[in-house]
């Protein structure tokens, strides 16, 4: 069961903590997302602290000030080597502001979202086939050798090329609208870059055509993994929390724009619709001395009720409808999974995720059979402005880009809140319930680490490593005395 | 008569007067160079172009030709020297070319690619060096400024206004502006100005626009630099 709030709370921060063991979870790390768990135990190895930390990306938001706002989305895109298209994407909405531009031609529009629905389609397939497919197919406690994507290639060689085509097929569609795999450019002021050519179109309804049946198989599957322990799925690292995301005018899933909608646990409504240019009237940021990360929260709930997840898990749960039609019967049976209110269970995460998976699939087949994606009228301008707000649905939930330019074009502030921040305060809580729920008392092992580890990965947070390091991340956990010696060291590194 | 020198073992035909790289472009040989350009009096800073002249190290674009000498240009030992210089520059501004709107038409990141340049080997000085934005059509990047002179050149003896200068020596040299407060803005560069267009790096850029041509059409994506030639003679379809 979950846990009440105010006990996992409690697990924010111990009474006496120089009394506590210390136990770290450091994956090392290679790019910019660095994440590390802490726990302090008590004697009788009872968890008293848990803690998630990530070494954020604050110092863009400082060294983009003085640059030119043109620049912005080719810049802003380096964030992350595994959403690109989403920095890149928020940024050129804001950027569109900037210049005026407050409705973008239809084939600019299109050839967005088309470049963001692959984005999504890649994301979703490497997070679920790569980095979950091993715990869910082999289980948690699952040798380390054998729990990793090589284990899927050796047992379900289908399964494991289907994620690999899916994700490919994702990056192919980014390639031809920014003109790279990764980190390209395509989206300017007012527009893209680039038309989509006959040629290219039928190339990508092409390499389209077994794309829609492999996402349904995707879908199927993670919920067959999942309904193998339905119980388990129901309450492992389950939290109970508020949900925001962003949803179009007549309440369907969007993944490119829409207005601000943020639901109660219960499923009571706390806004809709509101215009994300003034998210700052909803959505305040809580420092913590011990987080790089911000904590953000609904304001008018307060710091800790205020708490919201966003991603797959709030879309799914926030849309009134999909509009498409096998999206759209999935969105129905998870739904029902709810029992009243919203679907609150982690691991549905991965659930939701394939959903939109299969929503993905769909709407990116009917962009390629929609003729108004070769329009030749890529971008327009507008009368400058001196702010821009842009905001989307990027993989891992609402993404947030605000900037100010003086009259010279440069930027003077920048504020950027990206979705895995939004998780902050929800993945910190799911650790502590997780911990809660399993150091009792024994002896700290593998699975037991890897316990933790699964909890964060349902939420796919760009701890680039943690998530992406092929399930195989190199941890280190030592268990430390109140007198500093070294009692227990736990190593598992990439090569074994 | 025509005289003749022999560049890399080639027979290169020149007239009086003609430098070494006068005549190897005249003969449709590519000669590395960053800092010269035919419009303007060569100038001989960036060194790039150093070729070997019998046997002695000269910067081709100043060199006058001599007949019968023999030429060496393109070998592993000039190139090793190129890419050296090169390096050299991309440490001392702040040249990030995947955020660069310049990059795929920028001859110096063109040149690195073409002399094996595959990434920084020297220790980055990360200098500070503030945009200039105050110009109604362009922007001044100082951050990737390689003191090459063609705009001060350009500005000079193409528009006869000498809005750019040199200032100071050594590691302090930098790029000025003549105006009363300093400022490009304040400045009687015009938006038809020669000087405006000339860069041959993201230095000097048009505001407001970037990015402007898809990845894979730009310039450099499509020919090397040795056959695709200076930006400024694409002046038109790079942006
Ligand atoms: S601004 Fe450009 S043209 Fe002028 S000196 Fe610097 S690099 Fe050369």
């Amino acid at each position: 069961m979950t846990t009440p709030h105010s006990t996992i709370d409690q697990l924010e921060t111990a009474e006496n903590p120089a009394r506590l063991r210390r136990v770290a979870i450091e994956p090392l790390t290679r790019v910019e997302g660095h994440g590390k768990v802490t726990l302090l135990l008590d004697d009788e190895n009872r968890v008293r602290q848990a803690r998630l930390h990530i070494v954020e990306f604050r110092g863009f938001e400082k060294f983009i000030q003085g640059r030119p706002y043109w620049e912005l989305p080719v810049l802003v895109q380096r964030l992350c080597g595994i959403c690109p298209v989403s920095h890149h994407l928020a940024a050129a909405k804001a950027v569109d502001q900037l210049v005026g531009v407050d409705q973008l031609p239809p084939a600019a529009e299109k050839i967005r979202r088309l470049m963001h629905l692959g984005q999504h389609l890649q994301s979703h397939a490497l997070h679920f086939f790569h980095l979950s497919s091993p715990d869910l197919l082999f289980g948690y406690d699952d040798a380390v050798a054998h729990r990793n994507i090589i284990g899927v290639l050796a047992e379900y060689p289908d399964l494991a090329k289907q994620g690999v085509m899916l994700r490919r097929f994702g990056q192919e569609v980014i390639r031809i609208t920014s003109g790279k795999r990764v980190h390209g450019t395509g989206a300017i002021p007012g527009g893209v870059n680039k038309r989509i050519s006959r040629q290219e179109r039928d190339y990508l309804a092409q390499e389209y055509e077994p794309i829609l049946d492999w996402a349904r198989g995707a879908l199927a599957l993670a919920k067959k993994l999942l309904f193998a322990d339905t119980e388990n799925t129901r309450n492992f690292a389950a939290i109970t929390t508020n949900m925001l995301s962003l949803v179009r005018t007549d309440g369907a899933l969007d993944l490119y724009h829409g207005g601000l909608r943020a639901r109660d646990p219960d499923g009571a409504t706390l806004f809709d619709h509101f215009d994300y240019r003034n998210y700052g009237d909803q959505i305040h940021e809580q420092v913590k001395p011990w987080s790089y990360m911000k904590f953000p929260y609904i304001r008018a709930l307060g710091e800790n009720a205020g708490a919201y997840r966003v991603g797959p898990l709030a879309r799914v749960n926030n849309c009134d409808y999909i509009d498409t039609p096998l999206a759209e019967s999935a969105r129905r049976e998870f739904r029902a999974f709810a029992r009243g209110g919203a679907v609150q269970s982690t691991l549905a995460y991965h659930w939701a995720r394939m959903i939109e998976l299969l929503y993905c699939a769909e709407r990116i087949g009917m962009l390629l059979n929609d003729e108004a994606l070769m329009g030749s009228e890529i971008h327009t301008r507008g009368e400058m402005r001196n702010e821009g707000i842009g905001v989307l649905e990027a993989p891992r939930g609402t993404l947030f880009h605000h900037y100010q330019i003086d009259d010279d074009g440069l930027v003077t502030r920048a504020n950027l809140i990206v979705s895995t921040t939004n998780n902050n305060r929800a993945m910190n809580q799911s650790i502590r319930q997780v911990a809660n729920d399993l150091f009792d008392g024994r002896e700290i092992t593998e699975p037991l680490l890897n316990s933790i580890e699964v909890a964060i990965r349902a939420y796919d947070p760009c701890l680039s490593c943690a998530t992406h390091a092929l399930g195989k991340m190199p941890l280190q956990l030592e268990l430390v005395d109140a007198n500093g010696a070294t009692r227990q060291v736990l190593r598992r590194d990439s090569t074994e | 008569m025509l005289k003749h020198f022999t560049l890399d073992g080639k027979r290169i035909p020149f007239a009086e007067g003609q430098t070494i790289m006068d005549a190897a472009m005249a003969a449709g040989e590519y000669i590395p160079h960053l800092c010269h350009n035919p419009e303007f009096a060569p100038h001989g800073s960036c060194r790039v172009c150093t070729v070997k002249l019998n046997g002695r190290r000269v910067a081709a674009c100043t060199a006058p030709a001599l007949d019968g000498a023999e030429v060496e240009n393109d070998t592993d030992e000039l190139r090793d020297e190129r890419r050296t210089l090169l390096q050299l520059l991309f440490i001392e501004g702040n040249h990030i070319c995947p955020a660069c709107d310049k990059s795929g038409n920028c001859q110096l990141q063109a040149l690195a690619y073409y002399c094996g340049m595959t990434a920084p080997e020297f220790t980055h000085r990360y200098p500070l060096r503030p945009l200039d934005a105050s110009h109604p059509d362009f922007v001044i990047d100082f951050n990737r400024c390689i003191l090459c002179e063609l705009c001060v050149r350009a500005s000079r003896d193409a528009d006869g206004k000498s809005v750019f200068a040199i200032h100071g020596r050594g590691i302090q040299a930098h790029l000025a502006i003549d105006s009363p407060s300093g400022k490009l803005g304040d400045s009687k560069l015009h938006k038809e100005d020669r000087a405006a267009s000339v860069c041959p790096v993201g230095a000097i850029l048009p505001k407001h626009t970037g990015y402007a041509v898809p990845i894979g059409e730009r310039l450099y994506d499509r020919k090397p630099i040795s056959v695709a030639g200076d930006v400024s003679d694409h002046r038109k379809d790079s942006s």
